[in-house]
C-alpha cells in the first residue's frame, strides 16, 4: 500500500477514534488518553523535518477543533514533532535505520519502541497538560495528570502496535 | 542576506517549530476565555510590577511639586477648621419640638481672665451682650459648675468663681435629695463648704453633689464635687460638708454659659406668689 495513503488513513481512523471514544474516556479527571499521537510516532524516517512540524500541527488541529481546545493539542503536538528527529538520533541503531521502515513494533522491537514512545508521549502530555492548566500553581495535579496519562496512552498505543502489526 | 538566509535554511527546523508554536499560542489565547484570562492577569501582573517600579523612581521627581500640592492643601483645610472661625461665630441654636420645649440655651465661651488666689475670684469670658449673654446666667464646664454671670459688656463678660464667698450655691446630695447651700471657704481652690444638711443625714466619702435647681440659675443636677470630709460640729443640727470640686480651676480654659429661657417666667410667678 502506498505510504502516503496509509498515513492519510491512519491520521483519520486515529482522530476519530481519539474524538469519537478516548475523549469521553474521563475518570476522575487524571485519565485522559491521547492516542493519536501515534500517528506521529508512526510517521516515516525519511519525512522532511518541515513536513513533519506541519502535519504535527494540523494532527493536533483537527483533535483541537473536536475538543473545542484551539491551539492546545496543536502546540503540544509541534513540540512533540520537533522533538522527534533529536530522540530519534539519540536511540539509533549502530547501523542507522533502513531505508522504507517507519519507527514501530514491527521494525525494531518493543524495548526501542518502548523507550521512543515513553520519551515522546511523556513530552506531549507534559506541554499538554502544563498548557492546559497555563499555570504552575497546583503543579502535583498537573504531574498526577501526567503520569496517569502517561501510563494509560503508553498502554493503548503499545496493544494497538501488537494488535495490527502482528508479524 | 546571505548569511542571514544560509542561519534560516540551516535553522529552519528550529524557525518553524518557534513560528508554529507561537502561532498555536496565539490562537490558545485568542480562542480559549481560561487561558485568555490566565494570560491577561500574568502579563497585567507584570506589566503592573515594571510600572510600579517605573513610578517608585519617578515619584522622586516630582516630590517637590508634590510637597507644595499637598502644602496648599494643607492650608486650605485648615482655613475651613473649626478653630479658625470659633471667636467671632456664636454657635448656638435653638430649634421647635411640639413635645419637648428648650428650656436651656448652652453657648461657648473661653476664659481669658481667671484667678484662683483671692478671697474674691472672677472670671472673665470673650464673649457678651452681642452674643447673648446676660447676667445671672450659669457657667459650666462638662465637669461641673464654674460660676455665675455677674455683669456684661459688649464683648466679654465677667462671673463671680465659685471660688468667691460671695457665691452661694444651692446644692443637693445626689443620693438623698437632702439640699443645702455650697460656698467656698477661701482656704483652698480645691476645696468647697457644704452647709445645711441636717445632722440624721447619713454622708459617706465619695457621695455626688450636684446642684439642686432651686434657684433660677443653674440647671439641676449639675455637678459640684463629691464629698471629701464630713465635719460635725457638736451641738449644731446640721453638719458641714467638705466637698471637693470636680473643676480644676486652675486648669479650665473653656466653658459653658446657661440660659434659662423660662426664667422671667418663673421669677415673675416667684414673686407673684409672695406679694
Amino acid at each position: 500500500m502506498n505510504i502516503i495513503l496509509k498515513n492519510i488513513i491512519r491520521f483519520v481512523v486515529l482522530v476519530l477514534i481519539q474524538v469519537a471514544i478516548l475523549n469521553n474516556i474521563q475518570v476522575s479527571g487524571f485519565v485522559n488518553p491521547y492516542m493519536y499521537i501515534l500517528f506521529i510516532l508512526l510517521l516515516p524516517f525519511e519525512i522532511p523535518n518541515w513536513l513533519l512540524l506541519v502535519l504535527s500541527f494540523f494532527l493536533g488541529f483537527s483533535i483541537d477543533i473536536f475538543s473545542g481546545t484551539v491551539g492546545m493539542h496543536a502546540s503540544a503536538c509541534v513540540f512533540m514533532g520537533y522533538i522527534r528527529p533529536y530522540i530519534l538520533n539519540y536511540l539509533s541503531l549502530r547501523d542507522g535505520y533502513e531505508v522504507g521502515t517507519y519507527p514501530g513494533i514491527a521494525h525494531f522491537g518493543f524495548a526501542w519502541f518502548f523507550k521512543y514512545a515513553l520519551t515522546l508521549i511523556v513530552a506531549h502530555h507534559t506541554f499538554l497538560f502544563v498548557i492546559e492548566a497555563f499555570s504552575f500553581a497546583n503543579f502535583s495535579e498537573t504531574l498526577m495528570r501526567i503520569i496517569f496519562s502517561t501510563f494509560f496512552t503508553l498502554t493503548l498505543i503499545i496493544t494497538s502496535q501488537f494488535l495490527m502489526f502482528k508479524k | 542576506m546571505k548569511n542571514l538566509l544560509h542561519f534560516i535554511v540551516r535553522f529552519h527546523f528550529t524557525i518553524l517549530f518557534i513560528v508554529f508554536e507561537i502561532f498555536c499560542l496565539l490562537l490558545l489565547v485568542n480562542y480559549n476565555n481560561y487561558q485568555k484570562s490566565q494570560f491577561l492577569n500574568s502579563s497585567n501582573a507584570i506589566s503592573g510590577g515594571i510600572y510600579q517600579k517605573v513610578s517608585s523612581v519617578t515619584d522622586y521627581l516630582s516630590l517637590a511639586r508634590t510637597n507644595e500640592e499637598l502644602n496648599r492643601e494643607n492650608v486650605r483645610l485648615r482655613n475651613l477648621l473649626k478653630s479658625s472661625y470659633s471667636l467671632s461665630a456664636d454657635s448656638s441654636f435653638t430649634f421647635t419640638d411640639t413635645l419637648y420645649k428648650q428650656q436651656y440655651i448652652y453657648r461657648t465661651a473661653k476664659i481669658i481672665n481667671n484667678s484662683v488666689n483671692k478671697q474674691l475670684n472672677y472670671i472673665t469670658l470673650n464673649k457678651g451682650k452681642v452674643h447673648g449673654i446676660e447676667r445671672e446666667m450659669a457657667v459650666v464646664t462638662d465637669n461641673g459648675v464654674v460660676g455665675v454671670v455677674k455683669s456684661v459688656s459688649e464683648n466679654f463678660s465677667s462671673v463671680i468663681s465659685l471660688l468667691n464667698n460671695r457665691l452661694r450655691v444651692s446644692a443637693k446630695l445626689k443620693g438623698n435629695n437632702y439640699h443645702g447651700s455650697l460656698t467656698w471657704d477661701g482656704v483652698d481652690y480645691r476645696k468647697a463648704l457644704l452647709k445645711d444638711i441636717p445632722f440624721h443625714v447619713n454622708i459617706a466619702k465619695g457621695d455626688t453633689i450636684v446642684t439642686s435647681g432651686f434657684s433660677a440659675i443653674f440647671p439641676e443636677g449639675v455637678q459640684l464635687g463629691v464629698v471629701d470630709e464630713v465635719l460635725s460640729s457638736s451641738g449644731s443640727n446640721f453638719q458641714d460638708v467638705k466637698v471637693l470640686l470636680s473643676n480644676d480651676f486652675k486648669s479650665i480654659s473653656y466653658v459653658k454659659v446657661v440660659g434659662d429661657l423660662m426664667k422671667e417666667e418663673r421669677l415673675q410667678l416667684e414673686e407673684e406668689a409672695e406679694e
